[in-house]
């Protein structure tokens, strides 16, 4: 009995239970010769509502909890001897009879009472699956035959009909408290573990961020320091808030206040155009460009800005948020009263007076409140750092909390084209990437010479401090 | 002398008034500037962008290839036809003829096919086959064996063929590598790029426009045929899923909110948590997703299926809150008509007040489809980061998805060549999410009421 036809024999249901109410009612309402409370269709609704939903209830019961109570069924039924006490070895005896079962064979030889665990195996799921087909259609018919005695003129069909939409619709609302509970849930879990090997004093005012090399319940347990991810995240936020605070601002002033019409409709949407760009855009557009730009930049002033520092992922990240301040206070700008203005200007101040010193003070809650929403965009952004793999905290490199590559990163990189990554460089292993390759689809490379591994990734073996 | 001093006091005055009012004016005029320039900066930033991203994945659609003609000599190809299963046949031994069989085809040695065909372009190869091959990407000699087994007759004919070459001669002959290298900085050796150099020359290696991007699936051991294919299958997966779950709950959950909740309790829950989850980080999803879909519910790792869940569940605010605005804006009198003449309130909602407010929950749809199609973070964490050589047949299997794909291909050692294939695939993505957004503006506009 597989899912689709499952859904298929429902589909069914619903559409023979829905012609029954309408036939039904509009039987009654001949016969009775009476107004009926509610339309056809609803008596239809209701019909399908009484017949399909027990029904469903019980496929849903039998796939949440039939598996298991199979399996225990089996379980109990093997002799004492042979269950482990242990869960992990039950479940390897319940694969090996369930792939006796299901015919995949198995490793060694099947043991008499693991074939008569198999067979007790099978019969029981068919049994299982034959009684819960039995019980639907039983519930199915129960439903159709009480809904369709209950089809009179008096009842209220349309209410009930209504009032199970509305369950369903508070069902549907309900799952952003489900998902919010989820995501606590699943951190919770996880965290708590995480706390039982690492001292939290150590996790929060740790000052080395390198986990590669502590193995989890050795001594060595420094390497979990989050400050340094957590000053990354912040010197980005700072450098991508002084690029965006100003621009932003500037261009909502300009726009609301200053801009004719026409530049204003075209300069706004080409500007809010950064704003539905994808972040991993954003992110090759900081290795590709503005890294290599700001290096150059650094070399000709004399600094020595690398290509991967925090002040590339700022700059692009400043960049990203730009609408989103520009957008909403230039939202905010425009709704201060024109009255102000026009006391102000008729004081004798210029227009720029009355821009700094009457409109902005009377904007500043909300101008605030769009520069807080692009602080948050830029804290939980993730992949405009992901081209920086340095994942050391003390050598000026930040790290960043969003995420992390696991463990695997580049060497510096020399971007000038036709560099070639050194095979050896000091302390450093290479390791050709062969761990994902798409062995078998399609490079059995026929006849061919030994490729040399030209891509080679490098895992860095040494600890940097 | 009194009225001269007060002349005097004047004038003072008015001199400073006048100086003062220069500088305010010259103040305005840099405000004003000011403002200007901001927003030529960011004009700039946005060409700048575009630019560079048109600049660099633009000329990747275009590869250089082979255009020569391959001879399917029948010593080197001794291969049948596909067996077919005779009358009679136990089906195991028909296995094991099938199985012969495609032993057989793997031994078939498509490299010296090749060899001969450019030794034809180029009679000193004739010594050097492992030379040779580095021209060519060695997905082409599985394209060959495909071409045979689709039709064995191509056996002893010679057929004009595009083969593309290798990434690696792509790089060069495209001067995306600085030709004045030393040569142990080459990634090719130098005999190989003197030929790339000379059959470019006389015409057999030409830059033709390459479908591999948009027909094939990833691949790493042959670089210039890996393409987007299997990526977009698994973002239009993912989008169905989307559409599929997030459309019918979010507008549920917006109708029940905006129209039938009561104030207590339960609803400003609801309505804090949904505020909420629109601003969580989306990396959060991701571990949620990692955490219920695949350590509880066990569905398959890396699948499309738990990549359109969690991009549902990170969609689903936004489209809840976008279709609650579009819910507000159709008038009261609406509703308050309906239920004059006697309609239900469910009645007044189904009959009147969303088909209304329908262009308005298309875009809220549209666009949180855009922004889960451009969503990497929560992918990398459910595993979706994952090098997928095959294009995904159902939600179920393994994939990627198209963000995922430029992170992947951004991250690949060969820079020289991936840089310009990941803005290619840039491209394709904001082509899509362009068209997406082009869609909501029509809508918007098309459908647009003032009431």
């Amino acid at each position: 009995m597989s899912n689709l036809a499952v859904v298929a024999v429902l589909l069914v249901l619903v559409a023979v239970a829905y012609q029954i109410g309408l036939a039904r009612s509009r039987g009654v309402a001949l016969a009775s010769g009476v107004r009926m409370h509610s339309l056809p269709r609803y008596h239809g609704l209701l019909v399908v509502l009484n017949a399909a939903l027990p029904a469903i209830a019980v496929y849903l019961l039998w796939s949440l909890f039939g598996g298991s109570v199979i399996e225990a069924m089996v379980l109990a039924s093997l002799p004492p001897e042979q269950i482990p006490a242990d869960e992990l070895q039950q479940r390897v005896v319940l694969q090996r009879i369930q792939n006796l079962a299901s015919g995949f064979g198995m490793l060694g030889e099947a043991q008499a009472y693991e074939q008569a665990a198999a067979a007790y195996l099978q019969s029981l799921t068919t049994t299982g699956q034959a009684v819960t087909a039995a019980l639907m259609a039983t519930v199915a018919a129960l439903g159709l035959f009480w809904s369709w005695r209950g089809t009179t003129p008096q009842t209220r069909a349309r209410n009930k009909v209504e009032r199970a939409i509305e369950i369903g619709l508070i069902a549907c609302s309900a799952i952003a408290i489900f998902t919010t509970v989820g995501i606590v849930l699943s951190m919770l879990g996880e965290t708590i573990r995480f706390f039982q090997f690492i001292n939290p004093a150590d996790f929060f005012f740790g000052t080395v961020w390198n986990p590669r090399f502590e193995t989890v319940g050795t001594s060595g347990q420094e390497g979990f320091g989050l400050l340094p991810l957590l000053s990354g995240t912040l010197l980005i936020m700072i450098i991508a808030m002084a690029v965006a605070v100003p621009l932003g601002l500037m261009i909502a002033i300009y726009l609301a206040e200053y801009a004719p019409y026409h530049v204003r409709n075209v300069a706004k949407p080409a500007i809010e155009v950064l704003a539905g760009i994808p972040t991993v855009v954003y992110g090759v557009f900081a290795l590709v460009t503005v890294g290599p730009f700001l290096a150059g930049m650094g070399e000709l002033l004399g600094v020595n800005i690398r290509a991967t520092s925090a002040l590339t992922a700022g700059v692009v990240m400043g960049m990203m948020i730009i609408p989103f301040i520009s957008s909403l206070s230039d939202d905010i700008i425009t709704q201060v009263p024109k009255a102000m203005r026009d006391g102000s200007l008729a004081l004798g101040g210029t227009k720029a007076e009355t821009i700094v010193k009457v409109v902005l003070p009377a904007a500043l809650p909300g101008i605030v409140g769009a520069i807080l929403l692009g602080v948050s965009k830029a804290i939980g952004e993730t992949m405009i750092g992901h081209g920086r793999r340095q994942l050391s905290g003390a050598d000026g490199q930040p790290v960043r909390i969003g995420f992390h590559h696991h463990g695997v990163h580049h060497q510096p990189v020399d971007r000038r084209p036709g560099f070639r990554q050194p095979a050896v460089a000091g302390g450093l292993r290479p390791r050709t990437d062969a761990v994902r390759d798409d062995a078998g689809a399609q490079c059995h490379r026929a006849g061919g010479g030994a490729q040399v591994p030209r891509t080679i990734r490098v895992i860095n073996d040494e600890p940097t401090h | 002398m009194n009225q001269h001093t007060e002349l005097s006091g004047h004038a003072a005055i008015r001199r400073q008034v006048e100086a003062s009012l220069r500088r305010r004016q010259v103040r305005e005029k840099l405000f004003h500037w000011s403002g200007i320039a901001a927003v030529v900066i960011a004009l700039t930033l946005v060409g700048i962008f575009f630019g560079t991203i048109l600049k660099t994945g633009l000329p990747a659609f275009w590869q250089s290839t082979f255009v020569m003609d391959v001879h399917f000599d029948p010593e080197v190809v001794q291969i049948g036809p596909k067996p077919e299963p005779m009358p009679g046949e136990s089906p195991a031994a028909y296995q094991q003829r099938f199985n012969q069989w495609q032993l057989d085809l793997g031994f078939v040695d498509f490299g010296q096919i090749i060899h001969k065909s450019i030794v034809k372009q180029l009679p000193e190869a004739a010594e050097h086959p492992d030379e040779t091959l580095a021209l060519v990407t060695s997905g082409e000699l599985f394209a060959l064996r495909d071409r045979v087994v689709a039709d064995p007759g191509i056996i002893g004919q010679t057929v004009r063929l595009k083969l593309l070459a290798d990434a690696n001669v792509d790089v060069w002959l495209k001067g995306n590598i600085d030709r004045d290298l030393p040569d142990t900085q080459q990634q090719l050796s130098p005999l190989v790029r003197a030929w790339a150099d000379q059959l470019q020359a006389s015409g057999v290696i030409q830059n033709k426009f390459s479908t591999a991007i948009f027909m094939n699936p990833d691949s790493r051991s042959s670089l210039a045929s890996a393409g987007l294919a299997g990526a977009f299958m698994g973002s239009l997966f993912m989008m169905i899923i989307v559409i599929l779950l997030a459309m019918p709950i979010g507008v549920a959950a917006a109708i029940y909110l905006e129209e039938f909740a009561p104030k207590n309790r339960l609803t400003d829950l609801i309505e804090v948590n949904i505020n909420n989850l629109a601003a969580v980080p989306s990396i959060v999803f991701g571990l949620l997703g990692a955490v219920v879909f695949i350590m509880w519910f066990n569905l398959p790792m890396s699948s499309s299926l738990v990549g359109g869940l969690v991009l549902t569940l990170m969609t689903l605010p936004t489209v809840i809150i976008a279709t609650r605005a579009a819910l507000k804006a159709v008038p009261p009198s609406i509703r308050e008509a309906a239920l004059g003449v006697g309609a239900s309130k469910m009645q007044a909602i189904t009959h009147h007040v969303l088909p209304l407010a329908r262009p308005g929950i298309l875009t809220a749809m549209i666009i949180g489809v855009a922004q889960a199609l451009g969503e990497t973070g929560p992918l990398l964490l459910i595993g979706m980061s994952a090098f997928v050589a095959s294009i995904p047949a159902t939600p179920f299997d393994q994939s990627t998805a198209l963000p995922v794909q430029i992170y992947l291909w951004e991250s690949n050692e060969l820079r020289n060549f991936f840089e310009g294939r990941g803005s290619a695939a840039i491209i394709v993505l904001l082509g899509m999410m362009l068209a997406l957004n082009a869609v909501a503006i029509w809508l918007r506009k098309r459908f647009e009421t003032r009431w």
